[in-house]
């Protein structure tokens, strides 16, 4: 492939990084990523993987724009409250780059499909806002050995990390499975600062680049949190675990399955959020 | 003892996780635990000693996305 006139325009920062250059601009427009939930987290990342280039993005999701997704979905605007989502996104993306293929799924990501939906990507990015879904990504990802970028946020708090499959730690790892229902409130619930979504789906979006250029070092086997109350990043050094479920010496998870939705409401919402 | 607790020294008296996480009032269903950089599971918090100078990160459960 080979760039027009307009397009070495549109990309001459990048074109002009060293770690970048024209080779790594058309490895950018031949990647293809695959994100999951067009809102708080998905809104940022997709937009910067636009702007970038980005050869196709996937876009997932089955709800509609509200009201209250206004102050932190940056890809919807006022006159969209009440459209489908990944429509609405869709065409913001060709607004800002029309050299962006963008494929829509007005679907719910389930262990059915998570495969299928995954497959044609290079990387996949979490946006969901569901500990199911977040432990569903995760697997199906290990299973079809495809990288994630992986994205949390709650109240004034956000978190990414990496996972390469059967290369470094992944999400069990960690957390080896959702929390008891009820236990930990979701931004619904609890509330969000809208910026922060801003903040982290912008770092999953330059892990994301990153990966697809195979530069810097990878947010790999590294927990990045960051606190908007301190503005401070804490990095938390791990590793894959043995024990692990799914991708450890001697896993039960052999296929993909969801966990049980968790309650929508909290049981002690007073207890919580002690960091 | 001192052990660092997300990155800040803290004097306690603890023999296990367990212990550490009944002094700072956390739940043990709502965190990850790693001490020096391993995670510890769950069902050996209580059987899992801490020393001085160790290490242990809390990583709370995150969720949200949307």
């Amino acid at each position: 492939m080979s760039f027009t006139e307009e397009q070495i325009t549109r990309y001459s920062r990048h074109i002009l990084l060293p770690e970048v250059g024209g080779k790594g601009q058309k490895k950018i427009a031949q990647a293809k990523v695959f994100v999951v939930g067009a809102g708080g987290l998905g809104s940022p990342a997709a937009l910067y993987l636009a702007a970038a280039g980005i050869g196709t993005i996937g876009l997932i999701d089955s709800d509609v724009v509200d009201r209250s997704n206004l102050q932190r979905q940056v890809l919807h605007h006022t006159p969209d409250v009440g459209r489908s989502k990944v429509q609405s996104a869709k065409e913001k993306i060709y607004l800002l780059n029309p050299d962006v293929t963008v494929e829509t799924y007005e679907d719910r990501f389930t262990a059915s499909n998570a495969m299928d939906y995954i497959a044609p990507y290079d990387v996949v990015i979490d946006g969901v806002d569901t500990f199911p879904a977040k432990f569903l990504i995760n697997d199906a990802c290990y299973f079809a050995e495809k990288p994630l970028v992986h994205g949390g946020i709650l109240r004034f708090e956000g978190r990414v990390f990496s996972i390469v499959p059967k290369q470094s730690a992944c999400y069990r790892c960690i957390f080896n499975h959702p929390p008891p229902p009820g236990l930990v409130p979701s931004c619904q619930e609890a509330g969000i600062i809208g910026v922060v979504a801003g903040i982290i789906g912008t770092i999953q979006a330059t892990e994301t680049l990153k990966l697809i250029l195979g530069i810097g070092d990878p947010l790999t086997d590294r927990i990045l949190d960051f606190d908007a109350r301190k503005t401070a990043f804490r990095e938390i050094k791990t590793k894959r675990n043995a024990r692990c479920p799914l991708c450890g010496d001697h896993p039960t998870i052999t296929e993909l399955f969801e966990h049980e939705q968790e309650a929508c409401q909290l049981q002690t919402p007073g207890a919580l959020g002690v960091s | 003892m001192q052990i660092t607790i997300n990155g800040k020294p803290e004097e306690l008296q603890a023999d296990t996780i367990m212990d550490v996480l009944k002094h700072k009032d956390i739940d043990p269903h709502m965190v990850a635990v790693e001490l020096n950089t391993q995670i510890v599971e769950r069902d050996q918090l209580d059987t899992t000693n801490v020393r001085d100078g160790d290490k242990v990160e809390f990583l709370f459960y995150m969720g949200g996305g949307t």
